[in-house]
């Protein structure tokens, strides 16, 4: 027996497909606009946020049935919290230097649309083991546009990839930098990451033109 | 031409072999059906009117080039002469070489870029970029990288104009959301003191990187130098008349006033553009600019304060230094992104000029603000006319309301009739 049931094997890849959180359900918005000037830095907020989401349906699913309704969303947010805290800690801990770069933004998974809206839409309605496929599904849909919109804006912005130059020196103007090439800053502001996540949702609707909705 | 349009009639490669045909030749399909008249102004017209009046500019540019640059390296001449000093082959030879790449590179993309959408599409190949082609090289400093010149202009036709449905539906200017991109990009090579002048920049990386046998050229434009608190050696160099006539630096082809006037004039009276723009941008840049001087005159802030220099400048001024007199006549005045209700185009004109000086007096990082103030009414005027219709439907409503139902005339002339015999 497969070790994911073909429905379950959907709940992880529909939302990598074509039901990703960003472009499709624009969810979560907000720090793909902040945090994504650097690759690494998009990289870790994607971990972060499978973590969260995964670990967070689990709980709140476990718990579905003893919430009271009228106060789930207080219950929703400490189950986050404490979640969020855990990978702040860690990464204060461990990666010390990139905890500074993400800083407040690692404290707003807490209001990340994505989460709420997952527990919301799926924790709430569905066992824990499912409810785990969904998280971890929607979190990697969320962390590959992050990580698409990290790439292009790294690579364009400052001409690195992880921090490593690629594409040559611009001040020594070695490699590319010799013809005359030169970073564009504008990738680099907030307003670009808008930009590219458009164009990125513009690419995913001329290919699959069911998504375009009626207006 | 015309066997290749029928040839390839119904083909994908149709938009673009009929854009050629109209070019050159006037279309030769008949109307089919409904209303036979046909205006004389379409819209090839009215773009081209716009094209001619910004020749006169783009000549001037091409001698400008050459005279700032060869008066930053030997001294500006003591008794200018027009036809000695500026109309020269020097100055045009420098011009050809500098403008007219820019003006290639800028239609050449755009329309490449015009052309893809078009076969993509399917529709005709649309006129709209043939004015911004014209204005793009116009608008950014002369030793713009013709390579960047060309990421700018995909951005802005793509990103500016054919996302929202191409020519006729963008939101914003796209001349100027290519000047936009340009600027925040590559902040070096568009603000400062040595993007302006041919060479300038150049020559002080040669010097930087210790040649010995090029002397610094450097060209502050008017607003720069204002910027720094550094009037005296502004008024120094340039008198009013040299900014009234344009021979300062600056972009490629803003700073001849005075035929950017003519040019206005010229698209006022074949009724291309709005006079209410142009006079409002006029008026709102003047109320700004003489609640500046006021402020300097009523000493509420003092001769070292940052804000002086620009701040001093006499209102009038403004008007002809910087980007402020191109931008109003042939960027604000675009009747796709500007304000469409008459009371629309007075408030959308009055706050481009008074948001234009306010962001030259304030910005500390660039001092122009005339792109960012049209580029931010742009946003703004769908808003404007929203209100104007708003309010002038209420208006008509209250009338309707209030209106007093006269009696018939008949009936009128009946009662007076009565009232006489009696």
């Amino acid at each position: 027996m497969a070790l994911l049931t073909k429905k379950d094997a959907g709940l992880i890849l529909d939302p990598l497909a074509d039901n990703k959180p960003i472009t499709i359900q624009v969810l979560g918005i907000c720090s793909a606009l902040a945090i994504t000037a650097e690759l690494e830095a998009s990289i870790v907020m994607s971990i972060a946020v499978v973590f969260v989401l995964g670990i967070g349906n689990v709980v709140i699913s476990l718990m579905r049935n003893i919430i009271p309704s009228k106060i789930r969303i207080i219950v929703q947010l400490i189950v986050v919290a404490t979640l969020v805290i855990v990978v702040d800690q860690v990464l204060k801990a461990f990666a010390y230097e990139l905890s500074k770069t993400l800083g407040a933004f690692v404290g707003l998974i807490i209001t990340n649309c994505i989460i709420m809206g997952r527990f919301e839409a799926f924790a709430l309605a569905n066992g824990p083991w499912k409810s785990f496929l969904d998280g971890i599904g929607n979190a990697l849909g969320y962390g590959v546009i992050l990580i698409i919109v990290g790439f292009f804006r790294e690579l364009l912005g400052s001409g690195t990839l992880l921090g490593i130059p690629v594409l040559g020196d611009p001040i020594m103007k070695t490699g590319l930098y010799a013809t005359g090439y030169e970073n564009n800053g504008f990738m680099i502001i907030p307003p670009a990451a808008l930009i590219v996540v458009g164009i990125i949702i513009w690419v995913q609707r001329s290919r699959n033109p069911a998504l375009v909705e009626e207006n | 031409m015309h066997d290749l349009k029928m040839k390839y009639k119904g083909k994908k490669m149709a938009p673009a072999i009929n854009a050629f045909h109209t070019f050159l030749y006037t279309p030769d399909e008949t109307t089919h059906s409904g209303s036979h008249v046909r205006g004389a102004d379409d819209l090839k017209r009215t773009m081209n009117t716009v094209i001619m009046a910004l020749v006169p500019v783009l000549l001037f540019s091409m001698f400008n080039a050459g005279y700032q640059h060869y008066s930053a390296i030997n001294g500006f001449p003591e008794n200018f002469s027009l036809m000695e000093h500026f109309i020269t082959w020097d100055n045009l030879w420098i011009g050809l070489i500098k403008v007219l790449p820019l003006l290639a590179v800028s239609y050449g993309v755009g329309l490449l870029v015009e052309f893809i959408f078009a076969v993509i599409k399917g529709h005709e190949v649309e006129e709209g970029y043939l004015v911004t082609g014209i204005l793009v090289p116009l608008i950014v400093p002369i030793d713009t990288p013709l390579w960047m010149l060309a990421v700018a202009v995909v951005f802005g036709v793509v990103i500016g104009k054919e996302v929202f449905g191409g020519t006729g539906m963008n939101i914003l200017n796209p001349a100027l959301t290519i000047r936009a991109f340009l600027f925040f990009a590559y902040p070096t090579w568009m603000s400062g003191d040595k993007v302006w002048v041919h060479e300038a920049r150049e020559r002080s990386e040669a010097i930087l990187a210790g040649a010995s046998n090029v002397d610094a050229i450097s060209g502050e434009t008017i607003l720069g130098y204002l910027a720094q608190n550094n009037e005296a050696a502004m008024s120094a160099k340039y008198s009013v008349a040299d900014m009234f006539y344009g021979f300062i630096p600056g972009s490629v082809g803003e700073t001849p006033t005075l035929l950017i006037l003519l040019g206005g004039l010229f698209l006022i009276f074949s009724k291309i553009a709005s006079w209410r723009i142009m006079l409002s941008a006029v008026i709102g840049s003047l109320v700004m600019g003489l609640m500046f001087n006021g402020v300097v005159e009523q000493g509420w802030i003092t001769e070292t304060s940052k804000f002086y220099g620009l701040m001093n400048f006499d209102f009038w001024k403004h008007l002809i230094v910087g980007g402020l007199a191109f931008g109003i006549v042939y960027m604000a005045t675009d009747p796709v992104t500007g304000a469409q209700t008459n009371r629309g185009k007075w408030i959308y004109g009055f706050l481009i000029g008074f948001i234009s000086v306010m962001i030259r007096v304030f910005n500390p990082a660039y001092p122009e603000g005339v792109f960012l103030a049209i580029l931010l009414m742009n946003v703004f005027a769908p808003t404007i006319d929203h209100y104007v219709i708003r309010g002038n439907v209420k208006r008509r409503m209250k009338r309707l309301q209030n209106a007093v139902i006269h009696p018939k005339d008949s009936d009128a002339q009946a009662a007076e009739l009565k009232a006489e015999t009696v």
